[in-house]
C-alpha cells in the first residue's frame, strides 16, 4: 500500500482554512510595499481540507515502524522505550509557551529546569560544568573541539592535529575537520580495541585531542583506559568521550574519573528523549574545570537564590546555536532522570549490559561475534559466516524487517566486515529478547536454505526493496542538465504551473 | 523502577544462560579504581511526583497570552492548527527513528520528501533539504557552502541580520578560517553575501540589489527568510539569490523557550551537492512501486569523514514534519491570509504608537511587514509598565546594536487580535 | 590492453607515445560497487603525480582519485556524466577517465599486471 502526495491529492477547489479578518484600518498590503518586493507567482502547495489531511498523514504514519511498535535493535543508537510522561511535561504550557526574549525574572522555572538538569549530567559522568546549548550529538562533539582549541590557543599552541581510531563514528573525523584539525588515524588492536602502540607513535606536540568513545563501537570496555589518558595527558593533549555508549554504565563508572576532559552526551539516546524520525535530539557537552572559561554562551548561573543567564564570558567560544539549545528536550530529559532517580539510571545501565550479553549468547551460534566477550551494552555480529549462501548482512537486515524488527546497524563499526551491531537496551524484555533470536535463527536457516527468498524480502511491508543506485544516478543526471526531473521534490506538471 | 521490564527472576535467568554468577562477572573489563559505589543523584520517584515536580517549575515561568504578545526577534506567536499536534504526537512518528531502512520508513521519508518540496516551492529554488538545527546554524551552514564552492574565505554580513545568527556564524567561521565581515560591499575574496529579508528589525531589504552585488563579484548571495513573508514577498528565487536559509518556528511550532524549532535550506541545482545534512528523493521497487529513500549520501560525514561538506547527521524531522502539516494544512491561501492579517494589524499598531507623544518609528522611510523598530522614551519603564498589564511588550534592540538606544521592535500577528492592539495602547499611554 | 599499469590508490595508466589514458581499476570498481557520480577536472588542467583531481562515489562510498602521472588533460570522459555505470561495466575501455600529456618521466613506483595483482591479493 502506497499513499499518493499531498500535491498529487490536491484539489483546487478545496476548503481554505477559515481565518480571521485584520478587522482594522489599514491600507492593502500591494499599496504600501513597492511592487518589486512583492511575489509574482504564487508557491505551487497542495490544497486539502482539514479531513483530507488529516487522512494523509495518518497514512503516512502507519507506514511507519517506530519504537512504540518494534523493538529496534540499532547498535550504537540506543532506541529505549520513550516515557509518554515525558511528552507530558514537556506539552506544559508554563514550557511551551514562554517566549526566549522574556525577561530573565519571569522564566525561572526554566532556567531552574536547565541549572538542575546540569547538575544531573554533571553527576552522571563526572565532570564540573555542563552546556546545553548543542542540538545534536555531532553538533556537541563539534562544540567541544572547539573548546579544547581554544583551550591551546590561550596556552599560545596552535595544535593542528586530532587523533580519532579507525572504528569511531562518521561525525569524529567531520567535526575535527570542520574544526580546522587534521584528522589522524589511531588503529585497532585485533582483539578491537585501540592499538596503544599505534597511538603513542601518533601522539605528538601537534595533537590537541583524541576522540574516543568508551565502551568503543565494538560494544568492548576499553580496559586501558587509565593508561591512555596518561599517554594523551602526558603530551598535552586533551581527551574527548562521546557519549554515544554512555547508557553502558551509567552508576557504574564516569567518563571523568577515567580521565576524559570533554565529554557530550545525547539526550536521545541515554535520557530517552525520543527520535521525531530523526530529530530533534540534543548533544550536552560536560567539561572539567580548565575547559569551563571556553563554554558557550550564555551559561545558567545561580546569584543570590536567582537565576541568571551569564553572557560576559570573555574566553567563551561564542554561541553555537540561537537561544539556549533545544529546550523541549531539555525538559523531557530532565523528566526522566528525575523519575529514574540516582538508583534507576544505575539499574538501566545494569539491565542494558545483561540484555546485549544475553542476546550476544543467544545470537553467539548463529552469526559470527567476532570479539571476545563479555560486551557492555552492545556487540557486534557479523554475517560473513553466511558469505558462502550469497548472504550479506542487508539481507538479514531486510529479513528481520520481515518479520517487524527493525534491523540493526549494519556495516558499521566499518573494521568489522559485513557487521551487524545489536543494542538491545533495557526497555526490551527477555521474551522479545528471545523471539529476535528465534528470527535470526529463522533468517540463518532461509539464508542456507532458501537463499533467493531471503533476497527478495522484506515484501510485507509498504514497499519492497527499492533501488538506490538508480534514484542517484537519476538526480546526478538532473543536477548535470540531462533530466529534467529533479528527483529530490515533486514538480508540478508544466501546464499546472501558473 | 519506572520504564524498566527484566524481573528479578528473569535476570536471574539471563544471567545464568550468559554463564555468569553476578553482574560483576559482566563488568570484569572495568578497572577496579573506576567503579563508584552509586550515583550522588536522589532517588527516582513515581510519576505522580516526578510530573508534581516538574509542574512546580513550570509554573515558575509566567506565560504571556498569545493575544498579548507583542515581542518577536526570531520567535513568533501564531495560530497553529490543532491538526499539528495530532500528526507529530503520533508515536508512530515521534518515537520512530532516522529512516535508514526505506522499507520500515516510508512515512517519514515520504512526508519530509513533501517537506523538500514546500520549502523549494516557498522559496522558489531548485531543491531544498531536509532540515537543519534552527535559523542560526542554517546561516553558518549556507556560509560554509558558498566558501566551499567559491574557495574564497570571506563572508560579508549585510544590514540587521539577526545578531545571534551572526554569533553561530562566527563560531563556525573561526574554526574553519573563514573571515566574517560586517558591511555591503563585496570583494574578490568574498564568498558570498548574506543578508535577512525582513532583517532582524523588520524592515525590507534591498534583496535584489544585494544578490546583483554578490554576483557582480562572483560571490554567492545568501537570502535568510521568514518563511510566512513568502506568502507575499518576493522568495529568493525570484530575485536570483543562490542560497536561501531560515528559521521554520513560524510553521507550526510553539515558542518553547527559543526550541526545538526548524533551520531550512533550499538552493540552485548547481549548489545541490554542496548541501549539507540529508536528502530524500524518490525511488521504486522491483515491483515498480514508488517509495522514497535518503540520497546522495556519500555526500555526508558516515561515508566521507573528515572531507564531508559538513558534520551535520541527523535533521530536525519532526519540526520538518509540523512544518508540512502546518503549510499543508493552510495551503498558499491559508498562508497569504496569515501574512495579510500580520501585514494590516501590525501597520495599525505602528500608526497608534508612532502617534503617542515621544513615541516614533526609527526607520520611517523603510517598509515593514509586520515586525518594526520603534523609538521610545524610557524603554525600560515602557516595557515594565506593559508586564503590569500582562502584555509582553517590544524588543529591546539595544542590547546587540548601541545605534539603536532606545529602540523597541514591536510584532503583531493575526494572534494580535484589534482589542490587544487597543489594549496595549491603552496600557502604554496609563 | 597489453603494458597497463597501476598505481596503489588503484588508478590504471596506459601510455602512447607522450598521451596517457587513466581510469580505475576493475578491482577498485569492484569495491566501490555501482557508482553514481563522478566528478571530474576540466581539460587543461595540470596535474601532478599523486595529486587528487577527483572523486568517484558509489551509493555507499567516494574516493578520491589520484593521477597516476604529472601532466596536463586534454581530454575528460564526457559520456560517464550520464552513464557512470561504464566505469562497472568496462573499466578499461569506456569507463576510461582521463587523458593526459605527459610530462617528465613516469613514476617508478607504478606496477605492471603481475605486481598489481599481487598487490590486490593483499589488500582483500
Amino acid at each position: 500500500m502506497t499513499e499518493p502526495l499531498s500535491f498529487e491529492k490536491s484539489r483546487p477547489n478545496a476548503h481554505a482554512p477559515r481565518l480571521p479578518d485584520a478587522d482594522v484600518a489599514a491600507e492593502e498590503l500591494d499599496r504600501v510595499l513597492p511592487r518589486e518586493v512583492l511575489r509574482s507567482r504564487p508557491p505551487t502547495l497542495p490544497r486539502l481540507s482539514e479531513p483530507e489531511v488529516m487522512r494523509h498523514y495518518s497514512k503516512l504514519a502507519s507506514m511507519n515502524y517506530s519504537i512504540s511498535e518494534q523493538f529496534y535493535p540499532l547498535g550504537s543508537c540506543t532506541m529505549k522505550y520513550n516515557p509518554v510522561a515525558n511528552e507530558a511535561a514537556a506539552a506544559l504550557p508554563g514550557f511551551t509557551a514562554i517566549h526566549p526574549y522574556q525577561d530573565e525574572e519571569t522564566v525561572q522555572g526554566a532556567l531552574e529546569l536547565m541549572w538542575r538538569l546540569e547538575h544531573a549530567l554533571c553527576a552522571v559522568v563526572g565532570v564540573d560544568r555542563v552546556t546545553l546549548q548543542p542540538a545534536a550529538g555531532a553538533h556537541g562533539e563539534w562544540t567541544a573541539l572547539r573548546m579544547i582549541q581554544a583551550f591551546h590557543r590561550s596556552h599560545g599552541e596552535a595544535r593542528t592535529e586530532v587523533l580519532v581510531p579507525d572504528s569511531a563514528h562518521g561525525t569524529n573525523p567531520a567535526s575535527a575537520a570542520l574544526s580546522g584539525f587534521q584528522v589522524v588515524e589511531v588503529a585497532s588492536a585485533p582483539d578491537g580495541r585501540i592499538s596503544l602502540a599505534d597511538l603513542e607513535a601518533k601522539l605528538s606536540p601537534r595533537v590537541a585531542a583524541l576522540m574516543l568513545t568508551n565502551p568503543n563501537t565494538l560494544g568492548l570496555f576499553e580496559r586501558d583506559i587509565l593508561d591512555i589518558a596518561e599517554l594523551v595527558h602526558n603530551t598535552g593533549a586533551k581527551l574527548y568521550y562521546d557519549g554515544a555508549n554512555l547508557n553502558a554504565f551509567m552508576g557504574v563508572c564516569r567518563p571523568g574519573d577515567m580521565g576524559f576532559d570533554a565529554v557530550h552526551m545525547n539526550l536521545h539516546k541515554t535520557f530517552t528523549t525520543p527520535h521525531g524520525g530523526g530529530g530533534p535530539g540534543a548533544g550536552p557537552v560536560g567539561v572539567k574545570a580548565e575547559l569551563v572559561p571556553f563554554l558557550p554562551k550564555p551559561t545558567v548561573e545561580r546569584l543570590n537564590g536567582q537565576l541568571k543567564l551569564d553572557f560576559k564570558r570573555p574566553q567563551s567560544i561564542g554561541r553555537v546555536r540561537s537561544f539556549y539549545g533545544n529546550f523541549g528536550m531539555l525538559v523531557r530529559a530532565y523528566t526522566y532522570i528525575l523519575a529514574m532517580g540516582g538508583d534507576g539510571l544505575t539499574q538501566a545501565s545494569m539491565d542494558a549490559v545483561l540484555s546485549a550479553n544475553y542476546l550476544r549468547k543467544r545470537v553467539e551460534g548463529l552469526l559470527d561475534v567476532p570479539h571476545e566477550g563479555p560486551c557492555m551494552h552492545e556487540f557486534v555480529a557479523s554475517a560473513r559466516n553466511l558469505a558462502p549462501n550469497g548472504i550479506k548482512a542487508l539481507d538479514v537486515a531486510k529479513g528481520l524487517l520481515e518479520r517487524d524488527f527493525y534491523a540493526p546497524t549494519i556495516y558499521f563499526p566499518l573494521v568489522v566486515p559485513e557487521a551487524i551491531m545489536v543494542e538491545p537496551t533495557e526497555t526490551e524484555s527477555k521474551a522479545t529478547l528471545d523471539a529476535f533470536a528465534a528470527a535470526i535463527k529463522e533468517i540463518v536457516q532461509e539464508a542456507k536454505e532458501q537463499p533467493e527468498k531471503l533476497h527478495n524480502e522484506p515484501h510485507s511491508l509498504p514497499v519492497g526493496r527499492l533501488d538506490e543506485v538508480a534514484t542517484a544516478r537519476r538526480i546526478n543526471a538532473y543536477l548535470q542538465g540531462q533530466s529534467e526531473d529533479p528527483i529530490l521534490r515533486w514538480k508540478p506538471a508544466p501546464n499546472e504551473a501558473c | 523502577m519506572p520504564y524498566l521490564v527484566h524481573s528479578p527472576q528473569e535476570r536471574a535467568e539471563m544471567l545464568a544462560a550468559i554463564g555468569v554468577d553476578s553482574m560483576e562477572g559482566l563488568l570484569v573489563d572495568i578497572p577496579a579504581s573506576l567503579r563508584i559505589p552509586s550515583l550522588e543523584l536522589p532517588d527516582g520517584l513515581s510519576e505522580f511526583e516526578t510530573m508534581a515536580r516538574v509542574t512546580s517549575l513550570a509554573a515558575r515561568n509566567r506565560v504571556f497570552p498569545d493575544r498579548l504578545t507583542f515581542r518577536g526577534g526570531g520567535v513568533y506567536r501564531r495560530f497553529i492548527p490543532a491538526a499539528v499536534a495530532a500528526v507529530t504526537s503520533k508515536p508512530e512518528f515521534y518515537t520512530a527513528y532516522t529512516p535508514y531502512q526505506p522499507e520500515a520508513s516510508q512515512g517519514t521519508l515520504q512526508a519530509i520528501y513533501e517537506f523538500q518540496t514546500l520549502i523549494a516551492e516557498l522559496t522558489a529554488l531548485d531543491v531544498a533539504n531536509a532540515s537543519l538545527y534552527d535559523g542560526a546554524t542554517a546561516v553558518a551552514e549556507a556560509a560554509m557552502m558558498a566558501s566551499v564552492q567559491t574557495g574564497r574565505k570571506e563572508v560579508l554580513v549585510a544590514g540587521y541580520v539577526h545578531p545571534e545568527y551572526v554569533e553561530v556564524l562566527r563560531a563556525f567561521s573561526d574554526g574553519r578560517g573563514i573571515k566574517v565581515r560586517k558591511g555591503s560591499e563585496p570583494n574578490a575574496k568574498t564568498a558570498a553575501i548574506i543578508f535577512q529579508q525582513p532583517d532582524f528589525l523588520g524592515l525590507l531589504v534591498d534583496a535584489a540589489d544585494l544578490t546583483r552585488l554578490a554576483h557582480d563579484v562572483g560571490a554567492l548571495a545568501i537570502a535568510c527568510v521568514d518563511p510566512i513573508s513568502l506568502a507575499v514577498l518576493a522568495p529568493p528565487g525570484e530575485y536570483g539569490a543562490d542560497i536561501a536559509v531560515g528559521e521554520g518556528q513560524q510553521l507550526g511550532m510553539s515558542p518553547s523557550y527559543g526550541g526545538p524549532h526548524l533551520g531550512f535550506i533550499a538552493c540552485r541545482k548547481e549548489l545541490v551537492r554542496r548541501l549539507p545534512g540529508r536528502l530524500i528523493g524518490t525511488s521504486h521497487d522491483a515491483n515498480g512501486r514508488r517509495g522514497f529513500v535518503l540520497t546522495l549520501t556519500a555526500r555526508e560525514q558516515h561515508i566521507r569523514r573528515e572531507k564531508a561538506t559538513s558534520n551535520i547527521c541527523t535533521n530536525h524531522s519532526l519540526c520538518a514534519l509540523a512544518a508540512s502539516v502546518y503549510m499543508t494544512y493552510m495551503g498558499e491561501e491559508g498562508m497569504r491570509r496569515v501574512a495579510d492579517v500580520s501585514f494590516k494589524r501590525a501597520h495599525a499598531l505602528a500608526e497608534r504608537l508612532a502617534a503617542l507623544p515621544g513615541w516614533e518609528l526609527a526607520f520611517p522611510e523603510r517598509p515593514f511587514l509586520n515586525e518594526f523598530p520603534i523609538r521610545v522614551p524610557k524603554p525600560s519603564v515602557v516595557s515594565r509598565k506593559l508586564a503590569r498589564h500582562g502584555i509582553l511588550g517590544g524588543l529591546d534592540v539595544s542590547r546587540w546594536f548601541r545605534e539603536l538606544k532606545g529602540v523597541l521592535t514591536f510584532t503583531c500577528t493575526e494572534v494580535n487580535d484589534p482589542r490587544a492592539i487597543d489594549e496595549l495602547v491603552a496600557a502604554v499611554s496609563s | 590492453m597489453a603494458g597497463r599499469l597501476y598505481t596503489r590508490s588503484h588508478e590504471w595508466l596506459a601510455v602512447e607515445g607522450k598521451t596517457a589514458t587513466a581510469g580505475i581499476t576493475d578491482f577498485a570498481q569492484s569495491q566501490l560497487g555501482d557508482v553514481v557520480f563522478l566528478e571530474l577536472p576540466n581539460p587543461g588542467r595540470k596535474l601532478a603525480a599523486g595529486e587528487s583531481f577527483g572523486v568517484v562515489e558509489s551509493v555507499k562510498a567516494a574516493s578520491d582519485l589520484y593521477s597516476p602521472v604529472t601532466g596536463r588533460v586534454t581530454a575528460v570522459n564526457d559520456k560517464l556524466a550520464g552513464k557512470p555505470e561504464l566505469i562497472n561495466s568496462d573499466p578499461y575501455g569506456d569507463g576510461w577517465i582521463l587523458k593526459l600529456e605527459l610530462s617528465g618521466e613516469l613514476p617508478r613506483d607504478l606496477m605492471d599486471e603481475a605486481a598489481y595483482k599481487q598487490f590486490t591479493e593483499s589488500q582483500k
